[in-house]
């Protein structure tokens, strides 16, 4: 306070002259200088990192840049793409399937639904996936037919169950388990107005399932739905443990006979990364069209 | 009345639990009248409702749409509940506003009034846009068309919500307070929708506050307290004269 300030002048006239000469003064941003000087550290740190990582004499690049488009490693991304695509799509349909046991007035379809998420979300996946691969121990002849009575065809399981299916089994069912979870979510968050409404027009359940609540509910399970499709995209590089030609398996086999390890890893890193990159930009995309009421466009 | 009513509810018992919400409840809608359930909050106005298109399944009792039971078929001595097929089917004939609009809101308002006359009753579609259209106009609402119901108004989602029921051309239309959850300033738009329908001949069963508009538009009015129906009459004598005294003390309250 200024003591040479009249000192008569009231407290509440002090501060308005106060406010004017600061109001007429520039107003300036806060000092960030730390925060910034930080943030110039850490990037120059990063920098350095990733550089000295990638002038390392072992990733040499020259052997990176010849297998990334090997015809073997392009086989390898086709197996590992066609494992996601299936694996998803096993698992979407079961889990809308799954997720309308769940939410169903019948408590033994309710019960079945639970009894199978819990089993297969306890179940390991790499388990999960061996046992597939191995199910011809179990049950080494499928036969379609009557039980008990005809048999119209049968096979050996091996057949049937390579293991490349095996694999696309093993994803698929332990994935709808979890999505099944994300899908009920979403449907439980719609309200009942919408249901009622639709009753109200004369639809039956299954159209209002198909035409109001799906469509609603897959707004919100598509980011969730997002992520999972990508954890799986890089967990069927476990394929590679039963000998499915994926993307991983692929390079394994190039660096045991060429011994270049850390290259072909880098490939593998570096595809993985760039469908990792697609698909998020495929999410991106399909919420912004689901969305389309929340983006402001009227066509 | 000597013709058969548009509408007759018959001893309609409703128990949530233990507590009984609906107490042998009966009364008609005849073709073009326009009836209003009045009471206070928790009387059953909006469950009475709700079970003549069976949203609720009343415990006892039955509804008759022009002499056809609403949600059963006679089974035995008893009644069976309709398969989700035929009830259905039942449904679209008669239109239902929500308090809450209950419009699909992935849809656009000319969807939301298309979706159940072209998916529902196989109508051809480029007549039923071109009826979704000329309903919205009716509504005052054709420049909003392939508007979301997000991008409008509470009154504006209303009168399409109207429109979409007028889409399937029921025989009657539910009003299940079609104005309590609209700020104040947007309530007219929607009465004067309502009243209009009414003037036009639309039957109708509308469950309200607005005991103003109730006397205005409607015939009729049924009185509701704690699940009875206390008091029936011409909505004329909906004033400070009303029998039941506590028909009376409900509107010295509102009035």
């Amino acid at each position: 306070m200024n003591d040479s300030a009249a000192p008569d002048l009231p407290q509440a006239e002090r501060w308005r002259a106060e406010a004017a000469r600061l109001g007429a003064s520039p107003h300036h941003p806060p000092n960030h200088a730390v925060r910034n000087a930080l943030a110039v550290v850490i990037l120059l740190v990063a920098t350095a990192v990733v550089v000295d990582f990638a002038r390392r004499p072992a990733l040499d690049w020259e052997v990176v840049w010849k297998y990334l488009f090997d015809p073997t490693v392009m086989t390898g991304i086709r197996n590992t793409l066609l494992l996601t695509v299936l694996s998803m799509a096993l698992a979407l349909v079961l889990s809308v399937v799954l997720a309308n046991m769940r939410l169903s007035g019948n408590p033994l379809l309710r019960a079945i639904a639970g009894v199978y998420v819990w089993l297969f979300r306890s179940i390991p996946l790499l388990v999960l996936l061996i046992l597939w691969f191995n199910i011809a121990i179990i049950y080494p002849r499928i036969a379609l037919g009557i039980p008990f009575g005809p048999e119209w065809w049968a096979t050996d399981t091996r057949n049937v169950v390579s293991g490349f299916w095996a694999a696309v089994l093993a994803f698929g069912l332990q994935q709808a388990a979890y999505t099944s979870e994300i899908i009920r979510a979403s449907l439980l968050a719609i309200p009942t107005g919408q249901r009622e409404a639709a009753a109200a027009l004369g639809m039956t359940k299954v159209r209002t399932f198909f035409r109001i609540i799906f469509p609603q509910a897959m707004r919100i399970a598509v980011p969730p739905i997002s992520n999972d499709t990508i954890n799986l995209l890089k967990a069927t590089s476990l394929a590679a443990f039963i000998a499915v030609p994926d993307l991983l398996y692929t390079v394994q086999t190039i660096y045991n006979r060429t011994y270049q390890i850390i290259p072909l890893l880098l490939v593998a890193t570096i595809w993985y990364t760039v469908f990792v990159s697609l698909l998020s930009y495929g999410q991106y995309h399909l919420e912004r069209a689901l969305r389309r009421d929340r983006v402001g466009r009227i066509s | 009345m000597t013709s058969v009513p548009l509408l007759a509810a018959v001893n309609i018992s409703k128990w949530f639990g233990e507590h009984q919400v609906l107490k042998s409840i009966s009364f008609e809608v005849a073709a073009g009248e326009a009836i209003c359930i009045l009471g206070p909050s928790g009387s059953g106005k909006s469950t009475l409702l709700r079970c003549l298109n069976m949203l609720e399944r009343p415990n006892e009792g039955a509804v008759f749409l022009t002499g056809d039971l609403m949600g059963y078929t006679t089974h035995r001595n008893g009644m069976r509940e309709l398969p989700d097929r035929l009830e259905a089917r039942q449904r679209q004939r008669l239109g239902m506003v929500f308090q809450q609009f209950n419009l699909f809101p992935h849809l656009t308002a000319l969807e939301n009034l298309t979706e159940a006359p072209t998916g529902v009753q196989k109508r051809e579609k480029g007549i039923v846009k071109q009826e979704a259209l000329a309903l919205l106009e009716r509504v005052g609402m054709s420049d909003k068309a392939r508007a979301f119901p997000g991008q409008l108004s509470g009154g504006q989602q209303q009168r399409v919500a109207i429109a979409r029921a007028l889409a399937m051309k029921p025989e009657a239309l539910l009003f299940d307070e079609p104005t309590s959850a609209l700020d104040p300033e947007m309530v007219s738009e929607v009465l004067q929708v309502i009243r209009d329908l009414v003037r036009d001949g639309m039957t109708s069963v509308i469950v309200t506050h607005e005991v103003g508009f109730a006397r205005e538009v409607c015939d009729r009015f049924l009185f509701l307290e704690d699940g009875e129906l206390l008091e029936e009459g011409p909505s004329s004598s909906l004033n400070q004269n009303a029998v039941h005294p506590r028909t009376r003390a409900f509107l010295e309250k509102v009035l």
